[in-house]
């Protein structure tokens, strides 16, 4: 099957490589890319741990083809902070125990961004609503709350501060 | 002490050592998406291995067609049983003794079964040559319900061993038995229970279920044909095993295969196994002689790769009028799929069942268990927990209750005046276990005093009275469970898998600056070893926490240990690193002796220094120390400061705790909403108070997933019913209630710092007591037992047998 | 979970999507979100030679409420859906159906169009539809027709929608009076147990109109036109809603899936069902 030009911008830089149509976006990313933050773990779009941020939204990237992508602007955890700057969400999930495998967690602070970004001060319900396209199986999520919480107040306080 | 020695408490603070709530070292790759998991491998030249799989449950192989397949563009090979019989790799030894199929040889005996191996370039080629496969299968009778497996006419599975009636575990009495194993005084416990003034009798079943980790199982084998190494990356809570285990099947000598279990995302005991893909995938290998890489989907976990329970516990319970039990009797059925692949010990057939006596004083006991083959897949797994334990604790805590209900008791005041108590410890089980230490009266007074017990049954018999009044619909449940695990597996002398010795180890390098490194035979699948470990030789050795590297995982260069599952590395491996940290402060004591010109016994060991006795002002700092032993000739003593361990436990460790759920259930939905719930734990001593929080959070959630809807059901023809996310049970933030978590603290005296080890607890408890919940919700109605899981269904057709819905 | 290889082709506007569609005959599919599609191709459950994706056709999108009338693209997503507060404040029961489909991520992918036009019985969307008396806006080759909710769905997966045609847009008037959106569910994620869609009417005392339909209790969605005879001018008192339900339980057709067996799904429904209609009332 032929291959599609496929450019998308990915963490802020133009990317181009050759994909079949059929190429799921999560191997696209993963494979081709070298962009192995996301994971693989359900395929059926219901663990989030694919989860990456797509033109403002939070998308499960295995339920994606990279020909629908194919123009779209990405951020997966790799690009919402590095290791001089870690996001405060990557701050706040250490902080607060908010992991323990690791593996669900770039989607879940990809997602988390997202929800903060539409959502700068949830209540712990409105954060378990607008999180429960991510499972994890270590947690209980009772620290992934506690850590999206505690980033919701810094980036809160953080704001206040600035003006 | 000098005026520049910072006190105690501040010299003690900066080790982050024991009891400290340190952050975890792991977090700042995970947070930031560099995690190494087996997906994330990536050899030059990797091809990647797929399977086809048995839609049928039980089926003759007729023919193998693999023309079409190999065809496909990217395909390099196509196994089959025929091409793994010449290297006698068709079949492998599964750890129960038993032995499986690789690849379908001449039959399959579960829906999803191997029946031939894809190789390709991409998994994407490899995806579209299994639809090419043309398998011709003979459909035969299957066999679901293991109480039809040795009826007359029932279809014999594993025509391989039909006409062996001598098993792994004893003489097997039909074709489709695997094992009887029996524990306990069958006619002193039959005995008592005739003449008992009462007798509880119910069949208690723990339902089939799945681990099911997020990161599913996978492997990497690259066999290097130039130098005849083969490297094996691979999702394995036991990496040392493995490595054994192929080289035992494979013929490569054990030093030519380096085992490496990178990050695991997530194990709960599925990664424990031998598994066909990871055989399959070295096999590859070698064929072609490029990586090949296995990931199995989702489908593929649920549906093959080790399932966990499937129990089904007939029991009596005896006691005096006043509750006093006075003995108990089990006969379990344990449905062990198409092949015995139970991860136990191997003279443990049915694991530590046995410990179902619980944390109860019962002085009479008997357990009998027997396996038995239907067509499903094989596993049998401890599911976060050790060996079966959970098993024994649901059957013992549903046993209690249905004795209370007999005995028209409080459940919580029954297990209170049979709860084995302080001074009896050490105390010797009637199914044969010492256990270490425990107070359970002192964790079962905190627990009902914490959730204010009294005042919770006079609200639930307000509600109660609400609802005969037709004023609610909601009746309230109060699940109780006060659990004794055994763990930490295990003494030598008795615990074994493949004849391995199950022993854990550590290797302690001290760096000439006063850093170190230290590696394990266990390895973390997310329960923070590289934090917790580097805590525990913190306060033995006095090096910073900080300046501690873990390392574990790699056979090439961790000392030899069994891994990590049944709660056993804090026990275990956490003891090794007790033991050869306690080595090099030994030396280091020598040492610092010797630079303080004092003789050895002068010195005294303070923190992370030794002090001259009562000179305070004289010292050598750890720091020192390591520096000397690299650039010091000291008469009599190594250069160097290293360590290793290899610690062979005297006994298991048995955790404890008590613990309540509050829940609501709507009888007309069948919708069970949790109120509360109170978890008491005691794992001795407590190594990182904020990693043990997020262990016991973890365990009940997966208990609560568990108790309330996770299954692997299948339908009377064999057919997976659960094969996927939509349907296996797994609950969202949404459905996960708060916990509220407390402890007690009772070392065991028999390990080094006194830990027992605490990830399982919480599913081993948590299951009863979410299921006890349910089960006192449905008591003033008359329910004896109802099996979960407690879905919505499930629990509207319990409201509906007692008549609420008329 | 592979899918297997296909052309993808992603028309700029409504003609050139029907022209492919029509060149390509059968081994043409239109995708919208793919959230229900995609996992099919993975599980090759379905064989697509031509995948049309609709996104960029900017005609298919766009929300909007005029004198009484709404009217939403195809392709508007759930989540814009919840978020339009336009919407919101006309058709409150939209959202509060929205909001109980699938989880945040599959409601930024997942569209109305997607939901409504592929005929799967778990589908909230068709239920809500049929509740709200909506016409579907069908394009073909032969032009534009519409097609009312309650006449659209035939059976699981089959829909008055012809091959060639394409769903662009549904509309309605905006509905009066109290609503609900009652959904049992196993968990976030999953389809309904049993599901309810009630709209209400009160002059007075007495029920002016309603309007009932149900989700997942059969192999379409369900309107139940004697559960909305039942509630009609009647006082809305126990009698009228126990009739309602009764007639609406009768009128359930579900299938026995892990949810449960066909007796509990009935009773299942009753349940929601009555809950809806008394939250309905209280906001009437």
């Amino acid at each position: 099957m032929s291959k599609m030009h496929i450019k998308m911008k990915v963490n802020g830089e133009e990317v181009e490589t050759l994909a079949e149509p059929r190429e799921l976006l999560i191997h696209v990313l993963r494979e081709r890319l070298n962009i192995t933050g996301p994971h693989i773990g359900c395929e059926t779009s219901h663990c989030g741990a694919c989860t990456i941020d797509m033109d403002g939204k939070s998308v499960k990237s295995c339920t994606v083809f990279a020909a629908q992508a194919n123009g779209s602007d990405i951020t997966t955890i790799e690009g919402l902070g590095n290791p001089d700057s870690l996001h405060i969400l990557q701050e706040m999930f250490k902080e607060h125990h908010g992991l323990q495998c690791g593996f669900c967690t770039p989607g879940m602070i990809t997602r988390a961004y997202r929800l903060l970004q539409e959502n700068p001060n949830p209540t712990e319900e409105e954060v378990r609503f607008g999180m429960a396209g991510n499972l994890c199986r270590c947690t209980g999520y009772q620290n992934i709350v506690k850590s999206i919480l505690a980033a919701a107040a810094e980036m809160n306080s953080s704001k206040e501060a600035a003006q | 002490m000098n005026e520049m020695t910072p006190p105690k408490e501040e010299r003690s603070a900066a080790l982050k050592g024991l009891g400290s709530s340190r952050k975890r070292v792991e977090d700042a790759r995970f947070t930031q998406g560099k995690g190494n998991y087996v997906d994330d491998i990536k050899l030059p030249g990797m091809l990647f291995g797929d399977f086809v799989r048995s839609p049928y449950p039980h089926a003759r192989v007729k023919s193998i067609n693999t023309e079409e397949a190999m065809k496909v563009p990217g395909v390099v090979a196509v196994l089959t049983a025929a091409d793994l019989e010449p290297l006698g790799l068709h079949w492998m030894p599964t750890l129960a003794g038993d032995k499986q199929m690789v690849l379908a040889d001449g039959k399959v005996l579960f829906q999803g079964q191997e029946v031939a191996f894809v190789v390709a370039s991409d998994r994407y080629a490899a995806a579209d040559a299994v639809e090419l496969v043309e398998v011709e299968f003979e459909e035969l009778p299957v066999l679901v319900d293991p109480f039809k497996a040795e009826i007359d006419g029932a279809p014999v599975l594993r025509e391989d061993i039909a006409d062996t009636l001598e098993g792994a575990h004893g003489p097997r009495r039909h074709p489709n038995h695997i094992f009887t194993w029996e524990s306990g005084e069958k006619d002193a416990t039959e005995t008592v229970i005739s003449e008992a003034d009462v007798v509880a009798e119910e069949m208690v079943y723990y339902h089939r279920t799945h681990p099911c980790p997020l990161e599913t199982c996978g492997s990497v084998a690259s066999m290097d044909k130039v130098n005849g190494k083969l490297t094996l990356y691979g999702t394995f809570q036991a990496p040392h095993a493995v490595r054994t285990v192929a080289s035992l099947i494979s013929g490569i000598a054990e030093h030519n295969i380096r085992v490496i279990s990178p990050d695991i995302g997530g194990g709960f005991g599925n990664k424990v196994g031998v598994y066909p893909g990871y055989v399959c995938s070295i096999v590859a290998s070698i064929v072609t002689g490029k990586p090949v890489k296995w990931v199995e989907d989702r489908i593929e976990n649920l549906t093959s790769t080790a399932f966990a329970r499937d129990y089904w516990m007939q029991g009596k319970i005896a006691a005096t009028k006043e509750g006093k039990i006075t003995g108990l009797w089990c006969h379990t059925t344990a449905d062990h799929g198409a092949f015995d692949a139970c991860a136990d010990p191997t003279k443990f057939p049915a694991g530590f069942m046995n410990i179902c006596t619980g944390s109860y004083d019962i002085p009479t006991a008997y357990l009998c268990v027997d396996g038995i083959y239907t067509n499903k897949a094989p596993g049998g797994v401890a599911y976060r927990c050790s060996f079966r334990v959970t098993e024994a604790a649901y059957f013992i805590e549903r046993m209690i209750e249905v004795l209370a209900m007999k005995l028209d008791m409080d459940a919580a005041e029954l297990r209170r005046i049979n709860f084995i108590k302080k001074d009896q410890f050490p105390y010797q089980s009637a199914l044969g276990w010492e256990y270490d230490s425990g107070d359970y009266h002192t964790a079962w007074d905190k627990a009902l005093d914490a959730v204010n017990y009294k005042a919770l049954r006079e609200e639930q018999a307000q509600q109660l009275a609400d609802f005969k009044a037709g004023k609610t619909r909601k009746l309230m449940g109060i699940g109780l469970t006060h659990f004794t695990e055994i763990v930490g597996a295990g003494p030598v002398k008795n615990c074994d898998i493949l004849g391995l010795g199950m022993f854990d180890s550590c290797e302690i390098r001290i760096h000439p600056t006063g850093s170190a490194i230290a590696r394990l035979g266990t390895i973390s699948q997310g329960q923070g070893h590289a934090t917790t470990f580097a805590q525990i030789l913190a306060t033995e050795i006095g090096i910073p926490a900080d300046d501690i590297t873990l390392e574990e995982g790699d056979t090439d260069t961790a000392p030899y240990g069994l891994g990590t599952y049944g709660s056993r590395s804090t026990p275990v491996a956490g003891a090794a690193t007790a033991m050869a940290g306690r080595k090099i402060r030994a030396k280091a004591q020598m040492i610092a002796a010797y630079l303080l010109e004092v003789h050895d016994d002068d010195v005294e060991w303070d923190i992370d220094r030794f002090v001259v006795k009562g000179a305070p002002e004289r010292f050598k700092t750890m720091k020192e120390i390591a520096f000397a032993s690299y650039n010091q000739a000291i008469p009599g003593v190594e250069p160097g400061l290293e360590a290793v361990s290899y610690y062979d436990p005297p006994n298991m460790t048995y955790p404890f705790g008590a613990y309540v759920c509050v829940l609501d259930i709507d009888v007309d939905t069948g919708v069970a909403d949790i109120r509360s719930f109170y978890a008491l734990d005691d794992c001795g001593t407590r190594i990182n108070p904020m990693i043990i929080e997020g262990q016991v959070h973890g365990g009940l959630t997966e208990a609560l997933a568990i108790a309330m809807g996770q299954e692997i059901a299948y339908d009377d023809q064999g057919n997976v019913k659960t094969g996927s996310l939509m349907d296996f049970f797994i609950p969202t933030m949404w459905e996960t209630p708060n916990y509220t978590t407390d402890h007690t603290t009772t070392p065991s005296p028999h390990h080094p710092i006194g830990a027992k080890g605490v990830g399982e607890s919480p599913n081993v408890g948590g299951v009863p007591c979410f299921s006890n919940a349910v089960h006192d919700a449905f008591r003033p109605f008359g329910l004896t037992q109802t099996h979960m899981p407690h879905d919505h269904w499930r629990i509207w057709k319990t409201a509906n047998g007692l008549g609420l819905h008329d | 979970m592979i899918p297997a290889a296909f052309e993808y082709h992603r028309p700029e506007s409504i003609d050139q999507a029907i022209q492919l569609v029509k060149d390509l005959g059968d081994e043409a599919r239109v995708v919208a979100g793919g959230h229900s599609l995609i996992p099919m191709m993975k599980l090759r459950m379905t064989d697509i030679a031509h995948l049309v994706d609709l996104q960029a056709i900017g005609d298919l999108k766009g929300i909007s409420v005029s004198d009484g009338t709404v009217s939403i693209g195809a392709m508007t997503t759930q989540h814009e859906l919840i978020t339009s507060s336009e919407l919101n404040n006309s058709v409150p029961i939209l959202t509060e159906a929205a909001l109980q489909i699938a989880d945040p991520q599959v409601r930024y992918m997942g569209t109305i169009g997607g939901n409504i036009a592929n005929g799967d019985p778990g589908n909230d969307m068709p239920g809500l539809m049929q509740c709200l008396d909506a016409t579907y806006v069908l394009t073909g080759p032969d032009g534009t027709r519409e097609v009312a909710a309650r006449d659209f769905y035939e059976a699981a997966y089959f829909t008055a929608r012809e091959d060639d045609e394409i769903l662009v847009s549904v509309k309605f008037a905006a509905p009066g009076g109290g609503y609900a959106y009652e959904k049992q569910k196993r968990k976030i994620g999953d389809y309904a147990t049993a599901a309810a869609a009630v709209l209400i009417e009160k002059d007075g005392a007495s029920c002016k109109s309603a309007s009932i339909a149900l989700t997942n209790l059969a192999d379409t969605p369900i309107y139940c036109s004697n559960a909305v005879d039942a509630l009609t001018g009647s006082n809305l008192d126990e009698s009228a809603i126990s009739a309602a339900v009764a007639a609406a339980v009768d009128a359930s057709d579900p299938g026995e899936d892990n949810r449960g067996p066909i007796a509990f799904k009935k009773h299942a429904a009753g349940v929601v069902l009555r809950r809806a209609i008394e939250r309905a009332i209280e906001r009437a």
